[in-house]
C-alpha cells in the first residue's frame, strides 16, 4: 500500500543506493564511504530502535554490542593474520559470514546476561545500569592490552566474502546495505508479529500484558537479546569498514549517538534509524566543513528537536506515526 | 611498609567517595523533587573547575576561585533550568536524556572555544601545601585530607538544610508530592530553579576541589558522571543518605580494587599476568558490586518510600 509513510521510506532506501552509485560513476569513493556510514549506523539504530521505539526499553549502553561486534571482527581478523590459536584450537577466519554469526552470538549472549539484571529494574533505573554495564565493557577494552587497549586494534586486509572484492569500497556498499534492508525486514516482520505485539503492549500497559497471561520480563529479555544481536552485526560492519576497532566504538557516547539517530528520524519508525543516520552523517559532515565546532551546532540541533519537533524527520516528512 | 599503604589508599578511596557525593547528592535531588534525570551535571562540575582555575589566575588567591566556582555553577545551572530544563520536566525519560546529552556536547564544545584545547593549572593553596606523616611512616598530602573534611563538612550542612530550614521543609515537601505543596501556595517554579542551582553549586564545589590535584580540562566531568550514576543507583534514586553511603562504597572499593586485586591475582596466576588480570578485574569493580547489588535489591539500597 503506498501511504506517505511507505512512499517516503522508498524515496530514502533508493537515495542511500543512488549516491554511492552515482560517486562511483563521478570517481568520487570518498562519499561511498560516507554512504557505507549511513548505512551501518542505520543498522545498529535499527537494532536499537527495537529495543527503544517498540519495546520502551530505554537502553543507554547499546555501544557495548556495537563494541562487541567490533571486536569481534578485530580480533578474529588478527588471529588469522598472526596464525596464534584463539580458543578450541580455532585460529581466526577472514571470511566475513563467520565472524558476523560469531558477533551476533557474542552480543546476543551478552545481551542476554546485561539483559537478565538489567530488566529486573525499569524507568531511570533500567538507563543508568545499562550505562554502567556498557561502561564496563568500555573498561574491561581499555584495561586489556592483549588487543591494543586504549590504542585500539587495526584490521590490517579487509576480510573476505565468497565471490566480493571487498576492498572495492562500492561492493562494500552493497553488502552493508543489502544487510540493513534485511535488517529493516526483520524488524518489520518481528514488529507485525505476535511477539511484536507483545512488546509493544508491554510498553503501553505492563500490567494488562501480564493479565493476559504474558510475562513482559521474558517478552522483554527476548526483544533486548535480538536488538543486542543487530546492533552487534552492525558493529562488526563497522570494524571492517574502517578497518579499526578501538574503545570508543564501546563508549557512552556512542550510546547516546545511537539514541540521537532514532530521534532524529522518528521514534519506533520503521525507516526512523536510516533518516536519522542519513540526517547525523550529513549535518556532520555538512557542519564539520563549515567549522571545527560543529559538535556545539550538532548540540543545539539535537536540542531543538528535542524541545520542539518531536517526530523528529520522519514525523516532518511523513506525519505523526499511528501508534502511540 | 603495606599497612601504611593500605591506609593511604583507603584515604584516597574516602577523598573520592567524598567528591562522589557532591556529585550524587545534586543528581539525586534534582531527581527526586522535579523527576529529572540530568546528564549536564558533570558538564556543572566541569564549568566550577574552570571558573577556579580562570579566577585563582587571575587574583591570585585559591579561595576567592573557589567562591566563583560556587557562584559560576549555580549561576550555569539556573540559566540552564530557566531556559532548557524547565520544558522536560513533563517529558518522559528518553527526551531528558537527549536534551541534557545535547547540552553536554554544547557544554564541551563551548569550553573549549572559550578556552581552547589545552587543560588549565590549579595550584593548592599555600595554606593547604604539604603533608602529615601517617602512622606506620608514609606522608599523606594535606590538601586531600582537606577534601575529605570539606565534604563531610557539606555533607552535614546539607543534612541541616533539609532537615532543619524552610527551604529543607519544601524539597522534601516536593520530594513527595508536587502538586500538593503547589496548591498550597509555594511557588514551584522558583523552588525547582533553587534545588537545580543548589545541585550546580554542589557539582561546581566538587569539580573546584579536584581540579587542584587534578588537570582541568574538557569532558573532566564525564567519568565522574558516570560513577555518580552507579552512585545513586547503588543507594537508591532520590535517598540522600542512600548517595552518601553509595559514594562512600563505591569510592572505597575503586581504590581498594585497583590496588590489591593484581596482589590478590599473585595467588592464583604468574606474576607477568597478575597484574594485567588484576587491573582488569579493578577497573570493572565497582560496575560488578552494582550489579550484585541490583540484583538483590533492583531498587537500590535506600529506594525512597514513594512513587
Amino acid at each position: 500500500m503506498l501511504t506517505r509513510e511507505n512512499l517516503v521510506n522508498l524515496i530514502l532506501a533508493l537515495g542511500l543506493l543512488a549516491v554511492p552509485l552515482a560517486a562511483n560513476a563521478l570517481g568520487q569513493p570518498f562519499y561511498i564511504t560516507l554512504a557505507t556510514r549511513v548505512a551501518i549506523l542505520a543498522l545498529a539504530a535499527t537494532g536499537l530502535n527495537l529495543a527503544l521505539g517498540v519495546g520502551g526499553l530505554v537502553s543507554f549502553g547499546h555501544a557495548a554490542f556495537f563494541g562487541i561486534g567490533g571486536y569481534v571482527a578485530g580480533i578474529v581478523a588478527a588471529h588469522n593474520f598472526s596464525g596464534d590459536p584463539l580458543l578450541f584450537g580455532f585460529s581466526g577466519t577472514n571470511q566475513m559470514w563467520i565472524i558476523w554469526i560469531v558477533a551476533v552470538a557474542l552480543a546476543g549472549l551478552v545481551g542476554l546476561a546485561i539483559g537478565v539484571i538489567s530488566l529486573r529494574t525499569s524507568g531511570v533505573y533500567f538507563i543508568m545500569i545499562t550505562l554502567a554495564f556498557a561502561q564496563m565493557v568500555y573498561y574491561f577494552a581499555v584495561s586489556w592490552p592483549a588487543y591494543g587497549g586504549e590504542d585500539g586494534l587495526s584490521i590490517l586486509v579487509r576480510n573476505q566474502f565468497p565471490g566480493v572484492m571487498t576492498m572495492v569500497p562500492l561492493n562494500y556498499f552493497l553488502i552493508c546495505y543489502i544487510i540493513l534492508l534485511l535488517g529493516i525486514a526483520l524488524f518489520a516482520i518481528l514488529r507485525a508479529s505476535r511477539f511484536g505485539a507483545a512488546l509493544q503492549a508491554a510498553r503501553q500497559n505492563e500490567v494488562r500484558v501480564a493479565t493476559v497471561g504474558i510475562q513482559p520480563y521474558r517478552i522483554r529479555l527476548t526483544g533486548f537479546v535480538l536488538s543486542a544481536m543487530i546492533t552487534g552485526l552492525a558493529g562488526a560492519l563497522f570494524a571492517d569498514l574502517n578497518r579499526f576497532v578501538s574503545p570508543s566504538m564501546l563508549s557512552w557516547h556512542m550510546s547516546g549517538e545511537l539514541i540521537v539517530l532514532i530521534i532524529l528520524g522518528g521514534t519506533g519508525r520503521l525507516f526512523g534509524p536510516l533518516a536519522g543516520a542519513a540526517l547525523y552523517v550529513a549535518f556532520e559532515y555538512a557542519l564539520g566543513g563549515v567549522t571545527e565546532r560543529w559538535q556545539f551546532f550538532l548540540g543545539l540541533i539535537l536540542l531543538l528537536v528535542v524541545l520542539f519537533a518531536r517526530g523528529g524527520l520522519l514525523g516532518v516528512l511523513a506525519g505523526k506515526a499511528r501508534h502511540g | 611498609m603495606t599497612i601504611a599503604l593500605a591506609l593511604e589508599q583507603l584515604l584516597n578511596g574516602l577523598q573520592l567517595g567524598v567528591m562522589l557525593f557532591l556529585m550524587a547528592a545534586g543528581l539525586t535531588l534534582i531527581f527526586g523533587v522535579m523527576g529529572l534525570i540530568n546528564l549536564a551535571h558533570g558538564s556543572l562540575y566541569m564549568v566550577g573547575a574552570f571558573a577556579c582555575a580562570t579566577v585563582a589566575a587571575w587574583t591570585g588567591s585559591f579561595w576567592i576561585g573557589l567562591v566563583a566556582s560556587l557562584v559560576a555553577a549555580a549561576a550555569a545551572g539556573a540559566i540552564v533550568e530557566l531556559v532548557v530544563i524547565r520544558r522536560l520536566y513533563d517529558r518522559d525519560h528518553l527526551d531528558q536524556v537527549l536534551a541534557t546529552f545535547a547540552l553536554i556536547l554544547m557544554f564541551s564544545e563551548g569550553t573549549r572555544w572559550l578556552f581552547g584545547s589545552f587543560p588549565l593549572y590549579l595550584d593548592i593553596p599555600p595554606l593547604l601545601q604539604g603533608a602529615v606523616g601517617l602512622p606506620g611512616g608514609t606522608e599523606y598530602p594535606v590538601y586531600r585530607l582537606a577534601i575529605i573534611a570539606a565534604g563531610a563538612l557539606v555533607a552535614f550542612g546539607l543534612y541541616m538544610l533539609i532537615s532543619r530550614t524552610r527551604l529543607g521543609m519544601r524539597i522534601r515537601a516536593g520530594e513527595s508530592d508536587r502538586e500538593m505543596i503547589g496548591a498550597l501556595g509555594v511557588d514551584i517554579r522558583t523552588l525547582y530553579t533553587v534545588v537545580f542551582a543548589l545541585g550546580a553549586a554542589l557539582a561546581g564545589f566538587a569539580g573546584a576541589m579536584v581540579g587542584a590535584i587534578q588537570s582541568v580540562q574538557v569532558g573532566m566531568g564525564e567519568p565522574v558522571l558516570i560513577l555518580a550514576f552507579v552512585v545513586i543507583v547503588i543507594g537508591g534514586i532520590g535517598s540522600i543518605k542512600g548517595a552518601l553511603l553509595g559514594a562512600l562504597l563505591v569510592g572505597v572499593t575503586d581504590t581498594m580494587g585497583r590496588f590489591l586485586l593484581p596482589k590478590l591475582m599473585l595467588l592464583f596466576v604468574p606474576p607477568a599476568q597478575a597484574g594485567m588480570i588484576g587491573g582488569a578485574i579493578a577497573s570493572m569493580l565497582i560496575y560488578i558490586v552494582m550489579a550484585v547489588i541490583l540484583a538483590v535489591k533492583p531498587r537500590g539500597l535506600f529506594p525512597p518510600a514513594h512513587a
